[in-house]
């Protein structure tokens, strides 16, 4: 027996594919991915309308989509993070529709209770056997972890791997399993992996992002958080990978061992467990190559599915677990809101990704952010996008200043007594104008709704409009 | 004042002007000299000026370094940006008393002009052979004269000697720095290390300098600052001793001794002072 189908033109066929559905893809070949351009312009050839896009987020090599939507091939995307002239197009209404913005816990979420129904899932695979055993780790497109892809594996009506690496039955390791494949079919090239590395990944070199690096470890010290055992996330941001290369220089001179480091992992996670900083990588997304290798090699460097990582719904998941984790921020407000979606203009620029998981679940979330970028305000009076609720966000550390969540006065205690520079939020957004000035803002109710945005839980928290009339 | 990290901050770069206090150096040194070249000194002038403007400096020694003496942009730097406050101004290539009586002359005159109240102090540059051979002339060429400056760079150009990271070539001229502000009452400001990513040379770097009897060092990176602060902070031991000697000579007065002395050795002024200049620097860092 074989599952491997000769075209994607068979596997339409085979899967029943119509008009209207949900066709649903992962996002770990990340801004090198060419499996949703392949499915799509092939839909498009075959005549398909009115297809909803379920991909865990969207990149610059998916401009495509553009062209789809104009045709109407696409009319509907579901993601959770959009950046790129996609993101422009959609901010000036270039989708009737508005798009569905998750979370990476909330999407499995919606999947796994309905709300987010697929019927036919796309998974890119740089290693599969014939029956559909796939992993991250083998041939020449590897991404390693395939963590977003298992909900959907797990639960679309129609599973699709497509790989361009064909390997005789059993494949080892194995990621995904056979038991919830359909078919297979082999392409030329799925994607390129030196472009899984988003530009993002290497420590700032700004002076005033490595101040504020600083200052985020030393809260993290100050916090009580940083004890035995202790463990962290961080995205692959320049500021906050410096945050935890500052981080690694406490936990050193304390004598402290770490239990694990969650997240997108670059090779600076890997390098704390080469040297015994921490003990084990729980890994959803690979973030550079380092990361992909060491995934295939270090049975202390673990893949994790999208569920087990921040599912709300799950029995429990690993932010949970969290001790602290660095965020970034493109706004901050007074109630301690953070916007990762938008720009200051309300242009979609981001999504949530993970932010709005890590910062519920952890014991410490942290913001980092400049008081001000260019000549606008950073902490605000209002962001232009709810994106995580303030609530959930404990710290904001910027390069003048830490402001602490009135909810925490504990928090707020122990850095005040650690030496650190604590003012409240209003103080920050105060030196800020100070500096810039007040801008002017935008009218927000002259656009239509252009995204919507959906909270981990499934709740709708806020909306995005248009930017154009 | 504690003076030890001063930070270069180039006259023509807005994003950092404006950044300037956030990392935590005792002075900042608004460059207008080897940072900006001929063609930006207007706009350098200009954006120091406004910047001063517009800015909190409170609890920072605000430094300008104006072009040298012999150059056309000298004065008009200082009529630009004594406009604001300005505690001292760095004088590149100081080479003799000379220099520095045509500065405090120039400055006097603004002074009064602006009626400019506080005395502006000057912090000369010593970096070349003259400039090194009439230290001590200069340190003591008028009551402005608030520390001086060794500039490593142009100094070995200036001497033809290969500037290392060890730093052999300067040893006579650190030395002799020390001894010329010493003389004259005077702090003594070492060179930047001018390797931004090598922290580990730089620690070294400064603390041979404060063992030479440095009171600070400039920095041209922002990076450079904890590790110079820090190594610069007295320690443990040394803070403790401070306390001894301060508290056997607050004991002494106390009972009307003329002659104090501490474990069986005499403590005279310099050690005294020595003493509080430990617990002033312990102090700024938070340590009671």
């Amino acid at each position: 027996m074989s599952k491997v189908v000769k075209s994607l033109k068979e596997v339409f066929r085979l899967c029943g594919m119509k008009d209207g559905m949900t066709l649903s893809f992962h996002h770990h070949l990340r801004n090198g991915d060419y499996v949703l351009n392949i499915v799509t312009d092939e839909a498009a050839e075959e005549g398909f309308r009115d297809l909803n896009i379920a991909m865990s987020s969207l990149f610059p090599v998916h401009d495509n989509l553009v062209r789809h939507i104009k045709n109407g091939t696409v009319t509907g995307i579901d993601t959770n993070y959009m950046t790129g002239p996609l993101g422009e197009f959609i901010s000036n209404g270039g989708m009737e529709k508005p798009v569905i913005f998750r979370s990476h816990g909330g999407r499995p979420n919606a999947i796994e209770t309905g709300d987010l129904k697929i019927d036919i899932a796309f998974i890119a695979a740089p290693s599969s056997d014939c029956m559909g055993n796939i992993n991250g780790v083998r041939g020449p497109s590897k991404c390693g972890s395939l963590g977003y892809a298992f909900p959907d594996a797990e639960n679309a009506i129609k599973t699709v791997v497509v790989t361009d690496n064909l390997v005789d039955y059993p494949n080892i390791p194995v990621s995904i399993n056979e038991k919830d494949i359909d078919y297979v079919v082999v392409i030329d090239k799925i994607g390129d992996s030196s472009k899984i590395v988003s530009g993002t990944t290497q420590i700032t070199r700004d002076p005033v992002g490595l101040k504020i690096a600083d200052n985020a470890a030393s809260v993290i010290a100050a916090s009580g958080v940083m004890r035995e055992g202790f463990s962290f996330q961080t995205g692959a941001g320049g500021a906050s990978l410096a945050a935890a290369a500052c981080l690694r220089n406490l936990m050193i001179k304390k004598g402290i061992t770490g239990s694990f480091c969650l997240g997108g992992i670059t090779k600076y996670f890997v390098d704390f467990v080469k040297e015994g900083l921490f003990k084990s990588i729980l890994d959803v997304q690979c973030f550079d190559l380092d990361a992909v290798e060491s995934i295939g090699s270090n049975p202390f460097h673990q893949e994790i599915s999208a569920s087990r990582y921040a599912n709300p719904s799950s029995k429990s998941c690993v932010v949970d677990s969290l001790d602290a984790v660095i965020l970034g921020a493109t706004e901050i407000d007074r109630d301690f809101n953070v916007n990762v979606h938008t720009d200051s203009n309300g242009l979609i620029i981001g999504g949530s990704g993970g932010h709005c998981d890590a910062a519920a679940g952890s014991s410490l979330s942290i913001i980092v952010a400049p008081l001000q970028r260019g000549r606008l305000p950073i902490v605000v009076d209002r962001v232009k996008t709810v994106t995580t609720p303030g609530k959930t966000v404990d710290v904001i550390v910027t390069e003048r200043g830490i402001a602490v969540n009135p909810l925490k006065p504990e928090l707020e205690t122990n850095l005040k007594n650690y030496g650190l520079d604590v003012v409240s939020i209003d103080d920050l957004m105060k030196k800020a104008v100070e500096i810039t000035g007040s801008p002017r803002i935008r009218e927000k109710e002259k656009g239509r709704v252009v995204a919507e945005v959906i909270y981990r839980d499934g709740s709708r928290i806020d909306e995005i409009l248009s930017v154009s009339e | 004042m504690i003076r030890r990290s001063m930070l270069f901050i180039p006259g023509n770069s807005p994003s950092m002007l404006m950044n300037s206090t956030v990392f935590g150096s005792d002075s900042i040194i608004f460059d207008l000299e080897d940072a900006v070249s001929e063609n930006q000194k207007d706009a350098a002038r200009i954006l120091v000026r406004n910047t001063l403007s517009t800015f909190d400096f409170s609890g920072y020694e605000v430094c300008v370094r104006i072009n040298s003496t012999a150059s056309p942009f000298w004065k008009k730097d200082l009529k630009e940006i004594l406009k604001y406050r300005v505690d001292s101004i760095v004088l590149p290539k100081a080479e003799s008393a000379e220099d520095i009586g045509m500065l405090s002359s120039e400055l006097s005159g603004l002074e009064e002009e602006y009626s400019i109240s506080k005395k502006i102090n000057i912090i000369p540059i010593l970096e070349s052979a003259l400039g090194i051979e009439n230290s001590f002339q200069i340190a003591s060429a008028g009551e402005r004269i608030d520390a001086l400056f060794l500039g490593a760079e142009d100094l070995t150009a200036d001497i033809s000697a290969r500037r290392t990271k060890k730093g052999d070539e300067i040893f006579y001229s650190r030395s002799r720095v020390v001894i010329a502000a010493k003389a004259a009452s005077v702090d003594a400001i070492d060179t930047p290390f001018t390797d931004t990513n090598d922290l580990e040379s730089l620690e070294r770097d400064t603390l041979f300098a404060k063992d030479l009897g440095f009171s600070g060092k400039a920095v041209i990176s922002p990076r450079h600052i904890d590790t110079v602060n820090n190594t610069f902070l007295p320690s443990e031991e040394e803070i403790e001793y401070a306390r001894e000697v301060l508290e056997a000579i607050a004991e002494g007065e106390r009972q009307g001794k003329g002659a104090v002395s501490l474990n069986g050795e005499m403590i005279d002024a310099p050690v005294v002072n020595r003493a509080r200049r430990i617990i002033q620097l312990a102090g700024g860092k938070g340590i009671k």
